[in-house]
């Protein structure tokens, strides 16, 4: 028998597979047994009421996708009619991914959030396509000490930072992050990115930059959950290209402690519970008892080899 | 608009490897998919979709599914049947699909055509794939008892499709071309006049060209005669997640946007807007 269950930030999880924010929502029902997954991650939301960006808002790439979305949102007072009472229904722990121009608009939805059903507020301070030219809070270190200060005032709830890999600073992100009070970061949100149609010349996103996910974008995520890990000691997320029980069990050793499925549920519907079946058989085949003991296990990780890679 | 009688109730969806029984042109751009699949798959509305895992090709390799219309659902023979045009990577990828070969297929999806009880006789007007997509909206009239006069656009008369299986299905047909000049927007809307002259035109039912759209909507609005349209957008999950799909329509006054693969692919012909 493996022992699959995870304690991240705040949370203990029956498993370490969760969505990423914004590529799940109640559709999956009809394909996946939700109650399998190890919590649920809603769509960022906001107060304001947004219309998202213009079509076409996806684009394929090789071995990914680029999506300019944005964030539409009905605000809170449709959230707490529909969304979170239809999450309710389940035992999972529900986390509510929010997004908001300032640190105060921040600060004051994660207030209104502290209700019964909502287990954790994810902070999605990374997202690429909701201030001008991509600028997040996420790109700052002393922006994202300031934005996670405040909303650890304004929750006791656990606090999960979403961190942008639009970064040359990861680490020193994640440690403003821990600092300012966040329970765990998820690393990462997507890379922002873009594609021009050769045909008729014009960018194949309406919103002409996107964020990457998917296979593309793995290897980078895999290095800067490996860096995060060894910055700071609170848990972190990984999230980044995750397809297969192979790919979490590669975050896990890099020093992930749970992992977010995106892009890979769009192409294959099961693609989490596939991966939470396929941690098991890895796991017994392995003859490792503990799936949590797999966090920062990766042999041979010593500073002198990162600052060999680097070079 | 008199109220929908509710559709049935939609099956669940779910996602099966299909056996391919046949893939084979019907003309120069076309090809027609069968395969083998059983329940939910083969209880599919008129008006669902799929959403297809289309094979990987050498140079294409496309990542994302792509929707397609249910052609043909057959419960009894636990068959479900595309008919699609060969456009891009994922079709092409589609198109080299072969009988024993198996197809990675996620449905059925979203909300598909409904007829209400008062309906004694409905139009339907497709033009190219559009046409696929109405051909199970015959059948289904048929099954109830309602009459149906199809109008078939095409390019030219080797393009035009289906019209044996909307013969086939009852249904009056009528087939206009580009070629001759019968498919124009001003002689399809004499067409279009006859029949709601004729008292039979209860309600209207379009897909696959935005003229066509335009055309019924005005003159279901000057009549008093309801609708439904089948529309398309990219997709990416299919399952009403992602939010790619969204389309303006509207909605007591006011823009509004809605996903084409959950609020849809059908929405009432009053609220699409064209494109
Ligand atoms: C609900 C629905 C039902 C459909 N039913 C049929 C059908 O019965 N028969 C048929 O031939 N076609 C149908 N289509 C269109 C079909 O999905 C596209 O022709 C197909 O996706 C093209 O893929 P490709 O890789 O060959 O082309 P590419 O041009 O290489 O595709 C690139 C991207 O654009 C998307 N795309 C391109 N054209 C369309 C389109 N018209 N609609 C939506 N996405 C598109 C693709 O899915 C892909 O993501 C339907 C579309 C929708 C949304
Ligand atoms: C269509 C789409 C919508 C997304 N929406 C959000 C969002 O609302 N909030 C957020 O924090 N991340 C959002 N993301 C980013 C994902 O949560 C995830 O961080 C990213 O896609 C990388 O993971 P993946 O490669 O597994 O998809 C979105 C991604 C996609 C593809
Ligand atoms: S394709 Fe994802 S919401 Fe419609």
């Amino acid at each position: 028998m493996v022992d699959l269950a995870v304690c991240v930030g705040g949370l203990a999880l029956a498993n370490p597979v969760m969505p990423a924010s914004g590529t799940f929502a109640e559709g999956l029902e009809q394909v996946v047994r939700l109650e399998r997954l190890g919590a649920f991650v809603t769509k960022t939301i906001t107060s304001e009421l947004r219309a998202g960006n213009p079509t076409p808002r996806v684009a394929e790439t090789a071995g990914g996708m680029l999506n300019s979305i944005g964030i539409p949102s009905k605000g809170v007072p449709a959230f707490l009619e529909h969304t979170l009472p239809f999450w309710r229904r389940w035992k999972v722990p529900l986390v509510v991914s929010i997004s908001a121009p300032t640190a105060q608009g921040f600060a004051e939805l994660a207030a209104a959030l502290d209700l019964p059903g909502v287990a954790a507020i994810e902070a999605n301070i990374s997202c690429p396509n909701i201030e001008a030219d991509g600028h997040a809070f996420a790109m700052d270190p002393a922006a994202t000490l300031d934005v996670v200060r405040r909303l650890r005032d304004a929750t006791r709830l656990p606090l999960w930072a979403k961190l942008t890999p639009n970064t040359g600073a990861i680490a020193a992100i994640a440690r403003a992050a821990e600092e300012g009070g966040a329970d765990a970061v998820v690393v990462a949100n997507t890379v922002l990115g873009m594609a021009v149609d050769t045909e008729t010349f014009r960018p194949r996103l309406g919103n002409v930059m996107g964020g990457l996910s998917g296979p593309a974008i793995k290897p980078i995520v895999l290095r800067m959950v490996h860096q995060c890990h060894k910055a700071v000691s609170i848990p972190v997320i990984g999230c980044g290209g995750i397809a297969t029980p192979e790919d979490a069990v590669e975050y896990m050793l890099a020093g992930a402690s749970a992992v977010q499925v995106g892009t890979a549920t769009f192409l294959q519907p099961t693609a989490m519970t596939d991966i939470i079946d396929g941690l098991d058989a890895w796991c017994r085949r392995r003859g490792i008892a503990c799936i949590a003991d797999l966090t920062g296990a990766m042999r041979g990780d010593d500073d002198v080899l990162l600052a060999g890679a680097a070079s | 608009m008199p109220a929908l009688a509710a559709a049935a109730e939609p099956a669940a969806a779910a996602d099966l490897l299909a056996p391919v029984i046949a893939n084979d042109w019907v003309n120069d751009e076309y090809k027609h998919l069968v395969l083998e699949a059983g329940a939910p798959a083969c209880l599919a509305g008129a008006g669902q979709f799929f959403h297809l895992l289309c094979p990987a090709t050498g140079a294409d390799q496309p990542f994302f599914r792509r929707p397609m219309s249910t052609y043909r659902a057959d419960p009894e023979a636990g068959r479900v049947e595309f008919l699609y045009k060969v456009t891009g990577r994922g079709t092409r990828g589609l198109a080299t699909l072969r009988p024993g070969d198996r197809l990675r297929m996620l449905g059925p999806l979203g909300v598909g055509f409904s007829l209400d009880a008062a309906w004694r006789n409905i139009v339907v007007l497709g033009r190219g794939v559009g046409l696929a997509t109405l051909a199970p909206l015959a059948a289904m009239a048929a099954r109830q008892g309602v009459g149906v006069t199809a109008i078939l656009s095409a390019r030219s008369l080797a393009h035009v499709m289906s019209v044996s299986a909307f013969n086939e299905m009852g249904a009056r047909t009528i087939v206009v071309t580009d070629t001759d000049g019968s498919s124009a927007p001003c002689r399809v809307e004499t067409l279009l006049r006859g029949l709601i002259a004729a008292g039979r035109a209860d309600a209207f039912f379009t897909c696959g060209s935005n003229r066509l759209l335009e055309l019924m909507q005005r003159l279901g609005a000057e009549h008093g005669i309801p609708g439904q349209v089948a529309l398309e957008q990219q997709m990416a999950c299919g399952l009403g997640m992602c939010f790619c799909c969204v389309r303006p329509f509207r909605e007591g006054g006011r823009e509004v946007h809605k996903r084409v693969c959950w609020d849809g692919p059908v929405f009432p012909i009053e609220e699409a807007m064209g494109w």
